[in-house]
């Protein structure tokens, strides 16, 4: 373990800076933290987390895949993918870090996603562990340990100085190049110890995922809570667009008039296009389409994923949802573990 | 903050359902924390008695429920309704989008509504509960306890309430209110008197945070077409994401241009983007500028109005004059 004062840490990111370019968590002007670029003066937000999730960076909300220039009856087709720039994300919490498992399982199984797979490839994700979470945060639920979070690199902050640790050969590399001083854990275990103790008194501290998992399919999928659930989702799909482990998107193409671009989007199952076919769309109610988000995190994706959950209990969807509906009143209404 | 109390409206509720004069009730549910409301359709009278909410968290506005609930219904549906939710009310109803003889409409006072947003700010995060009474009261899992004034803390619709009184009931529980003289065009000044580059710069800004959710359109009591042109991949114009910055402002130039002369400033929009852009002053604009030019209206007043860029008169402003910057 290593260990520096807090005044170093625009030092370090200068010295990071010289051969990746940093990004952190930032205030913006009203006073919400996203992610930005590290330059002097910018200052590190005290936010809990982000508004919207670091997902952003690896699967951005547009990307354009390839080009084809068409001329007469042939087509070129243009390959516009590009070497990522070598990056490093400083600040992200454990629920954030856990969501790259679940991205993971999806982009990089074969056929593996060659663009998400490039930024994976060129970032180094810096990890910082929570001491002040939110009433929305369920993290827990999910054996996330927010005392100590994942990532190539794990950073404690306490009121002067920030201790890391390095998970990764990637995030040895990073350090080693820093030399700060060594440390013992001791002021890091005192750090934990006080946080564990907030963590079991946040109010969702006892939500579990007993009831759903892999093979619930047949018990969950008629439950006729789903009706009054949805009854007000607007399917506005804010859930899906904060959420660090939505991974749902949309290809399209786009005439410029000078070839055609394709691209892909996000999208989300709450709207009334989401795989749409040529026989038509395959959820034509709000209700099933609602149920589609909750199933997917709690029982199609840890079915197919050694029983991982798709869901970090980030609290995102708590905060947003317009209708202040989630996926905390799912587990307890279809669960019943209230 | 509130003058009605909850079990006033709950009694009510459960009497009609039980009489069978509605069939159903849309109303506040309680959420997980004390102020995640969620907007319900309760048919079930213990349902009400345990989880029916009426406080200063009770934003959400019904009417555009109605256009759903008003098809599938059998019978009447009882909608409560504060004095800004009348005026969609009223505006849906000029657009034909619900049917009247299926609604029983109580019209409730309202003392303002808070943010929680502006809460979190004084409080930090870790909220326990909340109590509102005359103060604000907030307990936090770290032991810290707030009394918030909620006049320190009202959403931004409801410090520029334009109006207490109900323009649409079948019946009124508690005091019947005025409309209001408010400043909520004062922000929309200030636009005005900025540069045309610092008002771009401004709106490009706000608008380049927008994620598309569409809360904003979802939302909207104005906004009830069938199938949005954003989301239709035959309008050509369908629209996910936006691409750059010119389709960041799109949509949303279009859709206050579509909402121009039927949003009643409900402050819906506002209310519910995710990234807090200050929707409402693209819309106030508009609004400021139909009085400007046409006289003053109110969308939603009354039922069956004309809305002035719907109803040409030979006192019309010339465009020209418009496009000189006169007034009527
Ligand atoms: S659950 Fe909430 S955020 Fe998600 S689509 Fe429905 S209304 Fe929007
Ligand atoms: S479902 Fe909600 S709580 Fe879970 S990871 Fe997504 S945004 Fe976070
Ligand atoms: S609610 Fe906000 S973020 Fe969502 S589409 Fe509207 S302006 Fe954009
Ligand atoms: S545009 Fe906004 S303020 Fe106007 S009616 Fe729609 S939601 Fe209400």
């Amino acid at each position: 373990m290593f260990k520096c004062s807090i005044d170093s840490l625009d030092k370090i990111f200068a010295e990071i800076s010289k051969n990746a370019t940093v990004y952190l968590p930032v205030d913006n002007d009203d006073g919400k933290a996203v992610y930005t670029k590290w330059e002097n003066g910018v200052k590190w937000s005290n936010e809990l987390n982000t508004v919207k999730s670091l997902k952003d960076f690896f699967f951005p909300q547009v990307e354009n895949l390839m080009e084809f220039k068409v001329e007469g009856k042939n087509i070129e087709i243009k390959d516009i993918r590009t070497e990522s720039e070598d990056f490093v994300v400083f600040g992200v919490r454990a629920c954030d870090v856990r969501s790259f498992d679940i991205l993971d399982r999806v982009f990089l199984v074969e056929p593996c996603d060659s663009y998400y797979a490039n930024r994976r490839e060129h970032g180094v994700i810096i990890s910082v562990a929570c001491t002040r979470p939110s009433e929305t945060c369920f993290c827990n639920t999910f054996g996330i340990d927010a005392t100590s979070p994942n990532g190539d690199i794990t950073v404690w902050k306490t009121e002067d100085a920030l201790y890391w640790n390095a998970n990764t050969e990637k995030g040895k590399a990073l350090l080693d190049k820093l030399n700060l001083d060594e440390c013992d854990d001791s002021a890091v275990n005192e750090q934990k110890a006080k946080t564990a103790e907030i963590m079991k008194r946040l109010p969702l501290a006892s939500l579990t995922t007993e009831n759903f998992g892999g093979g619930k399919t047949d018990e969950l999928f008629n439950r006729p809570e789903w009706k009054t659930l949805s009854e007000s989702c607007l399917g506005c799909g804010t859930c899906t667009f904060v959420c660090p482990t939505c991974q749902c998107y949309d290809i399209k193409e786009f005439n410029n008039g000078n070839g055609v671009i394709r691209f892909r989007c996000w999208d989300s199952c709450m709207y009334s296009d989401f795989t749409k076919m040529a026989h038509g769309n395959n959820r034509l109610s709000q209700v099933e389409r609602f149920r589609q988000r909750f199933m997917h995190k709690l029982v199609y994706y840890p079915e197919n994923n050694e029983g991982i959950f798709g869901c970090v209990g980030c609290g995102r969807c708590l905060a947003k949802c317009p209708i202040s509906m989630n996926i905390v009143k799912v587990m307890k209404t279809i669960g019943g573990n209230d | 903050m509130q003058k009605i109390s909850r079990d006033i409206l709950v009694e009510k509720a459960i009497s009609m359902l039980e009489n069978g004069d509605v069939c159903s009730v849309l109303g506040w549910r309680k959420g997980e924390f004390d102020y995640d409301i969620t907007p319900a359709v309760f048919t079930d009278k213990d349902d009400i008695k345990n989880n029916f909410v009426w406080n200063d968290f009770c934003g959400a506005n019904f009417s555009k429920y109605l256009v759903q609930k008003t098809r599938k219904a059998e019978g009447k549906i009882l909608v409560f309704l504060k004095p800004c939710d009348t005026y969609s009310f009223n505006q849906l109803l000029t657009e034909h989008r619900f049917d009247r003889e299926k609604v029983y409409a109580i019209g409730i006072p309202c003392e303002g509504m808070v943010d929680i947003n502006k809460i979190k700010e004084i409080t930090g995060d870790g909220i326990s509960s909340i109590d509102c009474g005359d103060k604000i009261t907030v307990n936090t899992i770290y032991g810290d306890k707030f009394d918030i004034d909620a006049t320190n803390v009202l959403s931004e619709r409801c410090i520029n309430c334009k109006s207490k009184k109900h323009v649409a009931y079948d019946e009124l529980i508690g005091d019947e209110g005025e409309v209001l003289e408010s400043n909520r065009f004062d922000e929309v000044t200030k636009l005005e008197q900025m540069t045309p580059d610092e008002r771009f710069a401004f709106w490009q800004n706000e608008l380049s945070k927008c994620i598309r959710c569409n809360a904003c359109r979802d939302i909207c009591p104005a906004c009830t077409c069938e199938k949005c042109v954003f989301d239709n991949p035959k309008s050509g114009v369908e629209n996910k994401a936006a691409a750059n910055s010119f389709e960041e402002k799109m949509f949303h130039i279009i859709r206050a241009f579509h909402v121009a002369g039927r949003c009643t400033d409900c402050g819906e929009c506002s209310r519910v983007c995710p990234q807090h852009i200050p929707l409402h002053l693209l819309n106030r604009k508009f609004i400021k500028d139909i009085d400007g030019f046409y006289g003053e209206y109110q969308a939603g007043d009354e039922v069956g109005s004309r809305a002035p860029l719907v109803n040409y008169t030979t006192e019309d402003i010339e465009a020209a004059d418009i496009f000189e910057g006169r007034d009527n």
